[in-house]
C-alpha cells in the first residue's frame, strides 16, 4: 500500500530530526494528513506503529485531517473535495500522485483547469517532541 | 512544517548504480526516442534498468515502447513497484493521466517529482533512464537537486536553433558542476560538422551522430521492429563507445 511509502518517508525524516536535535528519544509526532491523497489514516498509523524502532520506539503518532480545498485561477471560485468528488477509478490516481488532480478535475463554477491546491494536499510533519 | 517525502528519495535511488538523464532544453529533438531504446538495448544485454519519464504533461516513451495503461499498471507494495515492460521497470504518469492533459504550473510539477521519487520503489538496477521534458526550468531544477549522482546526456538536432537552446543547458550544468556525459546529433540530414564544431569549442564531448532514418515512424511501438531500424544500430554504438569511458 501506498501508506507503507508514506510511513518509511516519515520515520525517516523524524529519525533524521531525532540525530540532528541529539534527541535520546521521540515521544510524539504530530502529522498534518491531506485530505486529497485519501490515505487511510488505519493503515499509516499500523505502518507507523511497525516501523517505528530505536529512538522512536514507543512515539505516540497524532493526526490531524486538513481539508482539501481548492480556489479557481480564472474565476476565484472557491470549493472543497467533499463538495465535488470525483469518481473511484479519479480517486485512485489522486491518491497516488496528488497532481494529476490537474487532469481530472476542473473549476465546478468555469470548467478550468487551472486553479490551486490551497489545501490538503499531502502530508506534513507539523511537530515532533522529543527528549535529550 | 516538515515535507517527509525528502528524507526518503536518497535511499529510493540507493540501489541504482548509474542514473542517465536525457536532457535537451529543446523540444523535438527525440530524447524520448533516444531513451526508450537506450533502455531496450541495455535491457537486451541484460543490464537491470529502469526509465522514468519526468515529461509528467506530455509523457511519449509509453509510445516508443508500446505500452498500453489499460493493460499494465504499476503494483501496490509498500509504495509503488513500477512494472516491467520489456525487460524495463518503466514508471510514467501516464498510469494516473489516461489520454487526459496535466496542465501543470512548475510549483506542481515539482510536488509530482517529489511524489514520484518518494513513492516508487525501484530496488536494484544497473541503470536508470530519466526522459526529461523539454525546457531548462522547475524541473532541471529540481532533478539537479534530488538526482545528485546523475550523469546528464544531452541530445540536440543539427539545426543551429537547438543548439543554442543546447548551448545554454551545457552552460548551466558545467556551471553547476553536473557530470556530462557529452552531446549526440540526432536527426541528421547532411555532413554540417556545425554541431560537432561547437560541442567541441565549448569543451564538452561530442559522442556522434545519428541520421534520420525514414523506417523509424513507422516502427515506434514495436519493440522488434524498433531495434531493427538503422536509427537503433547508431544508438547502439553511440552507447557502447559512451560505456566503455
Amino acid at each position: 500500500m501506498h501508506e507503507w511509502a508514506l510511513a518509511e518517508a516519515i520515520i525517516s525524516a523524524v529519525s533524521q530530526i531525532a540525530e540532528r536535535g541529539n534527541l535520546r528519544a521521540i515521544k510524539e509526532v504530530t502529522l498534518r494528513i491531506g485530505e486529497l491523497q485519501q490515505i487511510d489514516r488505519e493503515i499509516l498509523k499500523f505502518a507507523l506503529s511497525q516501523m517505528a524502532s530505536g529512538k522512536l520506539a514507543g512515539v505516540k503518532f497524532r493526526m490531524k485531517l486538513v481539508r482539501a480545498r481548492f480556489k479557481c485561477r480564472v474565476c476565484g471560485h472557491k470549493w472543497t473535495f467533499n463538495e465535488n468528488s470525483p469518481p473511484n477509478h479519479i480517486k485512485e490516481a489522486i491518491h497516488f500522485i496528488p497532481e494529476v488532480a490537474y487532469a481530472h478535475l476542473r473549476c465546478p463554477r468555469c470548467s478550468s483547469p487551472d486553479f490551486e491546491i490551497s489545501g490538503g494536499r499531502g502530508i506534513w510533519i507539523s511537530s515532533v517532541r522529543g527528549v535529550k | 512544517m516538515l515535507d517527509p517525502r525528502l528524507s526518503i528519495i536518497e535511499d529510493r535511488l540507493s540501489n541504482i548504480e548509474r542514473i542517465i538523464v536525457v536532457s535537451s532544453g529543446k523540444g523535438g529533438v527525440g530524447k524520448s526516442i533516444i531513451t526508450s531504446t537506450i533502455a531496450l538495448i541495455l535491457a537486451r544485454e541484460g543490464f537491470k534498468v529502469g526509465l522514468l519519464d519526468l515529461d509528467f504533461t506530455s509523457p511519449t516513451t509509453h509510445i516508443a515502447l508500446g505500452v498500453s495503461a489499460e493493460k499494465i499498471q504499476p503494483i501496490e507494495d509498500r509504495g509503488i513497484v513500477p512494472p516491467e515492460v520489456h525487460g524495463i521497470k518503466y514508471m510514467s504518469l501516464i498510469f494516473y493521466l489516461g489520454d487526459k492533459a496535466a496542465p501543470l504550473r512548475g510549483n506542481e510539477i515539482s510536488n509530482a517529482l517529489l511524489e514520484v521519487l518518494a513513492i516508487t520503489r525501484w530496488g536494484k538496477l544497473d541503470f536508470l533512464l530519466v526522459d526529461m521534458p523539454p525546457g531548462i526550468g522547475d524541473l532541471m531544477l529540481d532533478v539537479l537537486k534530488y538526482f545528485k549522482r546523475a550523469n546528464f546526456l544531452i541530445i540536440t538536432s543539427s539545426s543551429k536553433m537547438a543548439f543554442e537552446t543546447v548551448r545554454k543547458l551545457l552552460l548551466l550544468l558545467r556551471g553547476l558542476g553536473a557530470e556530462i556525459m557529452g552531446v549526440i546529433e540526432n536527426i541528421k540530414l547532411d555532413d554540417s560538422t556545425y554541431i560537432r564544431r561547437e560541442v567541441n569549442a565549448l569543451g564538452e564531448k561530442f559522442l556522434g551522430e545519428i541520421h534520420f532514418d525514414e523506417n523509424l515512424e513507422e516502427a515506434i511501438g514495436s519493440v522488434e521492429k524498433l531495434l531493427k531500424t538503422k536509427f537503433a544500430d547508431e544508438v547502439r554504438s553511440i552507447l557502447w563507445e559512451l560505456l566503455k569511458t
